[in-house]
């Protein structure tokens, strides 16, 4: 009979080795899931963790490891300050909506303007935007005590119908011949977030991302406010002993997990995408919680994961072409890694030992 | 607009009907809660139910296995988070979200093969004289038997936590699992009764979506239905009569707002369909003001080693 026994101090071991180990069980679940769908199971690993980065066509799929990267760490690294410290924001999806549609629609409210600030004006509204829909859980949950999961999810709905109704009404396209969905920002020079190196997929979403490790490393590891987010984590009385505001420091962690999810989605529908549609989303907001898992809430980490995770978009994509393993085995695979994350988690913070029986 | 072409006592009628997701799945969270533990994986529940509910009644034509499938498939998810939380004692909001992730994924990939099908038809209860009932046959007597599943499992769930011995316990280890620890109860096996419970009842009401209210497979068709669920725990306080209150109040909601598309508002149809979560957090935040009932432990990780 195997007994788990609590370490004094968590593994700094396991800490590393945890994740590692994450992957390589989800790689066998998930070989196995694809045997069982009539796959070749090394051949469906191959493709989607090796073939984007060495395969014959890598020059393609690399520059899309930033593209699809960069949203999902942006997203993340906001997450994963709330997270550390017991905020749980799971509606960066929406956010991520809002933000788009805020920028996007500065974006056409000046159309056709030529404006080098344009693009800045973008940038900031759709921070805004992330950063204000973010603040209706935060407020709430501050003035009102209300549960900030259930709220910020249940505005992930609300943000859908909304964009509906903005890429059917007040954004569509008024040379679209009637089809659903905005102007193309990608047509629109002032707007369009350009390649800042032409086939590299640098953007200026990717190059926030790295600035947005950047500071959320200084942060957790060298300000006050960082030890505050770690500190109410660990040890909420504690904390609050501490002198930290635990209400200022929701509306903090929600509003810059807001701003950099509004931010995520600005650069997603101004660049690769392009414009506003019904289905512009691409749950990047949910996905982003399990990079942020996966990074182990490190900022460090979370660059990692993100690009982890971005290997099994690409690479399911190309599985999805070249072997027909459909996006929803990529969806069950990505569920996966959390699934085996937390559970190969509990070694950080316990040992396992022989025991005889058990007493009670 | 015509509001005329609303038949009140058809809304009533609907309502039961658009409340029963709902009603099951909340009824199997507030066990789950009041042992204890918060699974917010009831979405993913849901929806696996509605799958496995969908594809066991068209691979036998009965919609009564459809409904043991999916109770054993919401179930069987739940292992998943029994494994988590109750073995790897993994954080219960962490876990509960990778079971809704997952389960979305597994969902849409065992759906595959269904869409486009239709489920076989559902038998609704036809008593001879109560059916024919002016008004009230309609309202109450002439639904298919799973609306009365639900309201006898609330009265069930209500009456075993309130007069059982069973129930004691189940509330113990909610409000003071080392407590209940120390008096000799099995913390564990005890929750992982109730989280499978509450992982059938969901996997029952997300096969009534698919197989009842739609009737056919969509990607994703439980729609925030689970985290509704969820809300109307904490609405109802962890009463189960105060469950059903808010679960009619929710169908009741749903209903009236297909209702108003169908006589055509003026207000656009997205924002009619924004109304039952813009509800569902006008609700939580008045329920927020006075948080009694919440059990003592829930979502802490009991170790016995602690």
């Amino acid at each position: 009979m195997l007994k788990l026994e609590k370490r004094r101090q968590p593994s700094q071991v396991w800490a590393y080795l945890a994740p590692v180990v994450a992957v390589v069980a989800t790689m066998v679940a998930g070989g196995l899931l694809f045997a069982f769908l009539g796959k070749d199971p090394l051949l469906a690993i191959r493709t989607i963790f090796w073939d984007p980065l060495f395969g014959e066509f890598a020059f393609y799929y690399r520059p899309q490891m930033l593209v699809k990267g960069a949203p999902l760490v942006l997203i993340a690294i906001g997450l994963s300050l709330g997270f550390r410290a017991g905020i749980w924001n799971i509606g960066a999806e929406g956010q991520y909506i809002m933000g788009a549609i805020a920028g996007a629609g500065v974006a056409l409210a000046f159309y056709p303007l030529e404006a080098w600030w344009l693009f800045p004006l973008m940038v900031i509204c759709g921070a805004l935007g992330g950063c204000l829909w973010a603040m209706i859980p935060a407020a709430l949950r501050v003035i009102f005590g209300t549960n900030e999961i259930l709220v910020s999810l249940m505005l992930v709905y609300v943000a859908e119908q909304f964009l509906a109704s903005v890429s059917l009404g007040l954004l569509k396209n008024p040379e679209g011949y009637g089809f659903p969905g905005s102007r193309n920002l990608q047509q629109y020079p002032s707007a369009h977030n350009a390649e800042l190196i032409a086939g590299s997929g640098m953007h200026w979403g990717v190059v926030a991302a790295l600035i947005a490790v950047i500071m959320a490393y200084i942060l957790l590891n060298r300000h006050l406010l960082g030890f505050q987010i770690r500190l109410t984590g660990e040890a909420p009385r504690a904390a609050r002993f501490a002198g930290v505001k635990p209400k200022q420091l929701v509306l903090l962690c929600m509003g810059l997990a807001g701003a950099l999810a509004g931010m995520a989605g600005l650069f997603e529908v101004a660049g690769p995408s392009g414009r506003i549609s019904i289905d512009f989303n691409a749950g990047y907001g949910f996905t982003a919680i399990i990079v942020a898992f996966l990074g182990r809430l490190h900022p460090v980490g979370i660059l990692l994961a993100g690009l982890l995770m971005a290997l099994t978009y690409i690479g399911g994509e190309i599985a999805q072409s070249s072997m027909g393993l459909s996006s929803s085995a990529i969806q069950v695979f990505q569920g996966m890694l959390l699934f085996f994350l937390l559970m190969v988690d509990v070694l950080t913070n316990y040992r396992l030992k022989l025991a005889k029986a058990e007493t009670a | 607009m015509d509001l005329s072409a609303i038949n009140p006592v058809l809304l009533v009628a609907s309502l039961m009907v658009a409340a029963t997701p709902i009603l099951l799945a909340a009824i199997g969270e507030l066990v789950v809660e009041k042992a204890g533990v918060l699974n917010l994986g009831v979405e993913g529940m849901m929806i696996t139910g509605a799958i496995c509910g969908f594809a066991v009644a068209v691979e036998t034509g009965s919609p009564l296995m459809g409904f043991v499938g999916a109770a054993a498939g919401g179930a069987g998810l739940s292992l998943l988070f029994v494994a988590l939380t109750q073995y790897a004692l993994a954080n219960q909001v962490a876990s509960g979200l990778s079971l809704t992730l997952f389960g979305l994924g597994l969902s849409a990939l065992i759906g595959q093969r269904y869409v486009g099908e239709r489920p076989p038809p559902a038998q609704r209860l036809d008593l001879p004289v109560l059916s024919d009932l002016p008004v009230v046959g309609r309202i109450l007597f002439s639904h298919d038997l799973m609306v009365y599943v639900g309201l006898a499992l609330v009265v069930a769930v209500w009456a075993m936590l309130k007069f059982t011995r069973a129930g004691l316990i189940l509330r113990a280890v909610g409000e003071n699992h080392e407590a209940a620890h120390a008096l000799g109860y099995k913390v564990r096996r005890i929750r992982i009764l109730a989280i499978l419970f509450g992982g059938a009842c969901a996997g029952m009401g997300g096969a009534y979506i698919s197989l009842l209210r739609v009737p056919q497979w969509v990607d994703g068709m439980t729609a925030g239905t689970g985290w509704i669920a969820l809300a109307l725990v904490v609405f109802a306080s962890w009463k189960p009569g105060r469950v059903l209150l808010g679960a009619y109040l929710f169908g009741g909601v749903t209903v009236l707002q297909l209702n108003l598309q169908a006589a055509g508002l003026a207000i656009p149809v997205e924002y009619l369909s924004m109304s039952p979560y813009l509800i569902t957090i006008l609700v939580l935040v008045i329920m927020s003001s006075h948080r009694s009932g919440a059990p003592a432990s829930l979502g802490r990780t009991f170790h016995a080693s602690q």
